[in-house]
């Protein structure tokens, strides 16, 4: 639950939907989606400008630079459109050292233009910060210096005054469509909880703005209020983000329940797993292994908070899989590791972990499993105690420790010896 | 923000959304560091008023619920602390009115995913109007031997072993509130230990901010120093950074920002908390560390080394005569939860009830054993259910079939027996269902309805004792019983009645033996020599018939079946199926809308 980015298409459905609900601008932009599962028969009958106007085609997969990285084409006829996405429909790129498929991409019509402004707005933590330049377009880094910005402090509204900075230098009849146009943008990002929108750039078609690229965040906090104004929305996972089955069924997990359940898979061969309780405490765990030389030997990043029995042992139960995998005859470590918990009755979390350990008997022998427990907060001594046992009866090494020990010093322990 | 001491030995909190062991919580910090007053001033719970009674040490104590946050800040107008446990749907809307009463000074959230847009509206209130936001998504935070927020530093055990129950020299500051937990025993460890501590939250824009904290702090003579915990995301550690440069800080300030990990992460990663996610460089661990660094803040070269960088920065402050030798005191023994005490096994006490046929306690209810899921997914009926909380066992179909038609048969018996007539007269007279439907079962009883048990006594003693028909009902009739189960006030020997048949019928085809049935037709043929109306009436059948299932299943002992007739199992059939036409005629006379019934004068005979 955070800031979620948003495909281009959802952010430009939702501008234009609500920009013509809040401040009746009607944006004569259309764009259509397409991915691996598109019947281009079906979506040329929705959306029927397709075969009328030329178009331009990108990947919609939340990553920018798209121009420069020649994934942007323009001017096709649908025929063309099809045939370029067919090219490159799933296959692997690298963007910024991440790389991934193209799985998503839009279309729209080609718009001619000369003029290329830049709009942005973000929420902080005191208000808006709103900039605005003539010379967007994707040289907007380079004239950086000629982005204007106002800071526009919560519950203000956003008045002609305050954007007059922004737009000083435009003709006045340009300046006062544009001022509009910023107002009936910050109006949608208020009432719909987004936190970023970019437009890099807009252009004024007959004398209206239009944006051609679009970025939006939206606050996934916020979904409750906004159920039926965002719609049937997806949030992307980050490009290059490709889940693996055992991270998939953890997120989807993590999407029932109000426990807080992650699970990253870093590398599988690697040595040192992580069962770590705790938004803070995983972080600094985590860190704590990097720190002692041993980051590609760290096998997972996971953080749990307030699971269930049931919870932690499929929790539990992926990880094991995971650092049981790939045995090898050299020692594995899994840090079962955690702060000094506030409420968390730490016995019962760990008899969900117990549960699954007694599962994987054999394949935690087999791959030379050493298994450290770090943890403090109620309960905490039954805990340790079941946890001494459950080693004691499957004959697998555990070290135990409490709040007497530094949080971190079982990852000494994890790595000696490895 | 900055100015000083939000807290103190008196400060009093209301408490929004009644929680028990956070309240309870409190209350226990208290009791340790011998406040006079309990924490808590008032709980606001809302729809709802009187009082909730928790413990303060040994003596139970009343605190005052109120309905209104308006209402608890009239009648409580000392306590300037809001700690709120709504849940993330509500908590803007309640911080807010909170933050509105000129009363209230600090308000902490603690519920996790609170929208960024409602934190900012409450941002932008407190810093107009003086006033303090801790959170939201925190535990919250702790002034040592003085207040304490909810769940704040957890358990008693870990508040002495922390020695939260007196001050320190230390103020400390974190993002985490799980992390601010194991840093209160960090700190005490080598450190005289916390005076203040507080959680941020782990959201984007938390309603106070670290640095917020720490000007604070500056400003409180008893903090001698100042410990803070970043994490990675966001760029609130940077206004600590400016306020380190612009020297507004002038106590040493020990500083760690977790998160140097997330270089390992080729794409984007969302950590733990909302706010840590890994952004540009500014937003990185290891750039705000160095920026700390360059501010003047001590800054450990890992976490792991966070513990001597504290230690050494306190010992240095020892050295330079700056902290005061702090006077140990003994914190008062917290007497243990009855609950908590069972828990760890230190006590045990009785129990008052014993149940042994069905569990509510597990993922799903249990009947004798059997999870609903498979009560429901092999297709179990009525009769099974019957058989599993009556018998606590699950018979075969036949047998629970039996019971079902039982049920059937028995559920009515038109409007004018007396059962059914007194429901309809309760309902008449305005009652209500349970009403109706109670004043017709009280009418069970040796007259109406109640001869299935009997029957079955009967006929069981006399087929056991091997007397034949003729003298089982001569010794009845010397006796001067009526044999209970025979006779019809209206069949006949040769009218018999259709559900005794039926019965019959069902038995004779999947009962492996019907010999009690087959005694009780004995004695109806024996008794019709008598008179045509003594037929074996419905009471009868199902009297004898169960006496054949309970012995022709083979899953009763002959002690079991002993039991069942004794203590009045099939009254039970009958009342229950009874029910279901009682509840039918009280639904029917409300449906009617009928009026009072009075019985007419003509039908009364009055006479002296």
């Amino acid at each position: 639950m955070a800031r979620k980015k948003i495909r281009e298409y959802d952010s430009k459905r939702l501008l234009k939907e609500h920009l013509k609900r809040l401040v009746h601008i009607d944006l004569p932009i259309c764009s259509a989606q397409v991915t691996e599962s598109t019947d281009f028969t079906e979506l040329l009958e929705k959306e029927s400008w397709l075969s009328q106007r030329r178009l331009v085609v990108k990947p919609d997969m939340l990553f920018g630079k798209r121009g420069k990285s020649g994934l942007v084409a323009l001017n096709l006829d649908f025929a063309g459109a099809v045939e370029f996405i067919k090219k490159r429909l799933g296959q692997e790129i690298e963007i910024e050292g991440c790389k991934g498929p193209i799985t998503t991409f839009i279309i729209e019509p080609f718009i001619p233009h000369k003029e290329e402004y830049y709009l942005a707005i973000s929420s902080e933590r005191l208000g808006f910060n709103i900039s605005f330049s003539e010379c967007g377009g994707i040289e907007i880094e380079e004239n950086w210096d000629k982005v204007n910005s106002i800071f526009l402090p919560t519950k203000s509204p956003l008045t002609d005054e305050a954007i007059a900075p922004l737009i000083a230098d435009l003709p006045s009849e340009i300046g006062k469509k544009i001022g509009n146009f910023m107002k009936g943008v910050f109006a949608v990002f208020q009432d719909l909880d987004f936190s970023f929108i970019e437009m890099n750039p807009f252009t004024l078609v007959d004398g209206e703005a239009y944006p051609l690229d679009m970025r939006g965040e939206l606050d996934e906090n916020a979904a409750f209020k906004n159920e039926d104004k965002w719609g049937n929305l997806e949030f992307p996972l980050p490009f290059g983000r490709v889940l693996s089955p055992e991270e998939s069924f953890i997120l989807d997990l993590n999407d029932k329940t109000s426990a807080s359940l992650k699970f990253t898979l870093l590398n599988p061969k690697g040595r040192i797993w992580n069962m770590i309780a705790g938004g803070g405490a995983s972080l600094i765990y985590t860190d704590t292994v990097g720190d002692l030389g041993c980051a590609t030997e760290l096998g997972n990043y996971t953080e749990y908070g307030g699971p269930s029995e049931e919870e932690m042992l499929k929790l539990a139960r992926v990880i094991l899989d995971c650092a049981t995998a790939n045995p090898d005859g050299r020692k594995r470590s899994i840090l079962i590791g955690g702060n000094i918990a506030n409420l968390t009755d730490v016995g019962a979390t760990f008899d969900g972990i117990i549960r699954a350990l007694k599962e994987k008997k054999s394949e935690l022998k087999e791959a030379n499993i050493h298994i450290y427990v770090r943890r403090g907060g109620p309960n905490y001594l039954t805990g340790l105690a079941k946890m001494q046992a459950v080693g004691e009866e499957l004959g697998i090494p555990v070290e135990v420790y409490g709040p007497e020990a530094v949080m971190t010093g079982i990852c000494n322990r994890a790595i000696e010896g490895m | 923000m900055a100015t000083g001491q939000l807290f103190s030995r008196t400060t009093q909190a209301l408490f929004y959304n009644y929680k028990q062991l956070p309240i309870q919580r409190m209350l226990d910090f208290d009791f340790l560091c011998g406040r006079e007053t309990p924490s808590v001033a008032g709980i606001i719970n809302p729809g709802a008023e009187g009082f909730q009674k928790l413990f303060f040490g040994q003596e139970e104590i009343a605190i005052p619920v109120h309905s209104t946050i308006e209402a608890a800040c009239a009648a409580h107008p000392t306590a300037d602390v809001f700690i709120n446990f709504a849940s993330f749907r509500s908590a803007a809307a309640s911080s807010m009115s909170a933050l509105k009463q000129p009363t209230i000074r600090v308000v902490a959230i603690i519920a996790e995913g609170v929208p960024e847009s409602d934190t900012k509206q409450l941002i932008a209130y407190a810093r107009s109007n003086n006033k303090v936001v801790i959170g939201p998504a925190t535990v919250g935070g702790i002034q040592a031997g003085a207040f304490k927020i909810g769940d704040t530093a957890g358990t008693i055990d870990n508040i002495v072993q922390c020695k939260l129950y007196r001050p320190g020299s230390v103020g400390f500051v974190s993002k985490s509130g799980g992390m601010s937990n194991e840093m209160y025993n960090t700190i005490a460890r080598v450190t005289d230990g916390i005076y203040e501590g507080i959680a941020i939250g782990g959201d984007v824009f938390p309603g106070s901010t670290l640095s917020d904290h720490i000007l604070r702090f500056n400003n409180i003579p008893q903090v001698k120093m100042m410990v803070v915990l970043g994490e990675l995301g966001g760029r609130d550690e940077y206004s600590l950074v400016e306020a380190l440069k612009q020297g507004k800080v002038n106590k040493p300030v020990v500083a760690w920002v977790s998160g140097t990990c997330a270089r390992l992460f080729k794409s984007e990663v969302q950590f733990g908390h909302a706010g840590a996610k890994s952004g540009g460089e500014m937003e990185s661990a290891q750039a705000k560390n160095q920026a700390l660094k360059e501010a003047g803040a001590v800054v450990p070269t890992s976490y792991e080394a966070f513990e001597a960088a504290i230690k050494e920065t306190f010992d240095k402050l020892v050295e330079e005569g700056k902290i005061t030798p702090i006077k140990e005191v003994k914190p008062p023994q917290i007497p243990e939860d009855l609950n908590s005490a069972i828990k760890s096994g230190k006590v045990r006490a009785p129990t008052h009830i014993i149940s042994t046929i069905s569990d509510d306690r597990g993922e799903e209810p249990c009947y004798a054993g059997v999870p609903m899921s498979s009560i429901v997914e092999q297709g179990f009926g009525v009769g099974d259910v019957i058989s599993l909380l009556w018998f606590k066992r699950s018979l075969p179909r036949y047998c629970t079939k039996f019971i079902e038609i039982c049920v059937m048969l028995c559920a009515d018996h038109g409007p004018c027996v007396s059962g059914a007539h007194n429901t309809i007269v309760t309902a008449r007279a305005g009652k209500d269902l349970v009403s109706s439907l109670v004043s017709g079962l009280l009418t069970i009883g040796p007259r109406f309805g109640g001869a299935i048990d009997d029957a079955a006594r009967y006929f069981k003693d006399a087929y056991d004792r091997g007397l034949t028909p003729y003298e089982f009902v001569e010794s009845m009739k010397k006796k001067g019983i009526r044999v209970p189960g025979i006779g019809h006030r209206i069949k006949r020997g040769d009218n018999r009645d259709k559900r005794v048949e039926l019965l019959q019928l069902f038995a004779r085809t999947n009962f492996p033996s019907v010999k009690y049935m087959e005694y009780a037709v004995q004695v109806e043929t024996y008794t019709l020599s008598k008179a045509n109306n003594l037929v074996l009436n419905v009471d009868g059948a199902i009297g004898s018939l169960f006496l054949d299932l309970l012995a022709g299943s083979g899953m009763f002992t002959k002690q079991e079946i002993d039991e069942i007739v004794e203590i009045g199992y099939l009254n039970g059939l009958f009342v229950l199926a009874r029910s279901i036409g009682l509840i039918g005629h009280t639904f029917d006379q409300k449906r009617l809308k009928q009026p009072l019934y009075r019985h007419p004068w003509e039908d009364v005979l009055y006479t002296k």
